[in-house]
């Protein structure tokens, strides 16, 4: 499987991403650097990973949703390409437009940084088959904005076509309806707060990321 | 020529930085803050540009392009003329 994983200033998540990658499908993504305005050939899966691009600037995601690589990106994701966008990934997923929505403060103010119970809300999806059903797995969460907002209209088009992948069990951070992460109409490109990279190794304290990734392997 | 340039939530988004303000305020005696909202302040100089309207149309399109987020935020732009250096 053919992957990338996106490098912003200020990306700490991306080496993460890269060594779950590596581990879970045997090749070694791309690392590609921001002002790069070309993605490989023939890609299965691009990762725009966490951190604090641009320190968070302006609005989280907001300076790296510009950047000279995203036209490309918006390209592979239109032709169906996996893209997977983590935490401050999936901020700069919802700037540049390819998911509805924002994300805002957590409500609670505060930074939140646990393990997090979360459900499978759609275990069809192309980032969850592999799980066979499995209705529930636990992803680290570190973030101080993943209160995710839209509007009504959106939020019951979300619900009502399976585009909810993952609810947090305990609402961490006030997002509406409980949403972790979302898919596209396409179900190609999902955005999630929790860090799947985070927990593919027993020694991370769990694995249950790995089936994610496998989930994408597989439909590739 | 400035553009000042207020970017605020939308009324109806949670703004759990300005409920901070407020009960902060609220906390040092002053119980007739009923709440707050936080924004931010965007301060641009422009160079090489004298009309006002076209000023006022760059700008807009830059808070379209990248200085508000549509989902969450509104803008409002003030455009200043500076008077010319003696």
């Amino acid at each position: 499987m053919k992957s990338a994983v996106i490098v912003f200033p200020g990306s700490n998540c991306d080496r993460d991403a890269a060594v779950a990658i590596e581990g879970i499908t045997g090749q070694t993504p791309a690392m590609i650097w921001h002002k790069e305005t070309e993605l490989p050939d023939g890609l299965d899966l691009i990762v725009a990973p966490g951190g604090f691009s641009y320190g968070d600037y302006l609005r989280c995601g907001a300076i790296a949703a510009r950047s000279a690589i995203v036209p490309a990106l918006k390209r592979e994701a239109d032709r169906g390409v996996a893209v997977i966008g983590v935490c401050n990934g999936f901020q700069v997923l919802c700037e540049t437009g390819l998911l509805p929505g924002a994300l805002l403060r957590n409500a609670g103010l505060n930074f939140v940084c646990r393990p997090e119970p979360l459900e499978i809300a759609n275990a069809n999806s192309r980032f969850t088959a592999a799980y066979q059903g499995r209705r529930e797995v636990v992803f680290p969460i570190a973030h101080h904005d993943g209160n995710y907002v839209a509007d009504e209209d959106t939020l019951d088009r979300l619900e009502g076509d399976g585009r909810v992948i993952f609810r947090y069990r305990d609402n961490p951070n006030g997002s509406a309806r409980d949403i972790a992460g979302i898919s596209n109409e396409m179900g190609n490109v999902l955005g999630l707060m929790p860090h799947p990279e985070r927990a593919v190794d027993l020694l991370h304290g769990g694995d249950d990321g790995v089936g994610l990734f496998q989930s994408v392997l597989e439909a590739a | 020529m400035k553009a000042i340039v207020r970017i605020d939530l939308k009324q109806g988004v949670l703004d759990p930085q300005g409920q901070a303000v407020a009960n902060a305020l609220r906390g040092l005696g002053f119980d007739e803050v009923a709440s707050a909202r936080q924004g931010k302040l965007i301060e641009l100089e422009l160079t090489g540009e004298t009309n006002v309207d076209s000023a006022r149309a760059r700008v807009e399109e830059m808070c379209r392009k990248l200085l508000a987020n549509p989902v969450i935020e509104r803008y409002h732009i003030d455009i200043v003329a500076v008077a010319p250096a003696e």
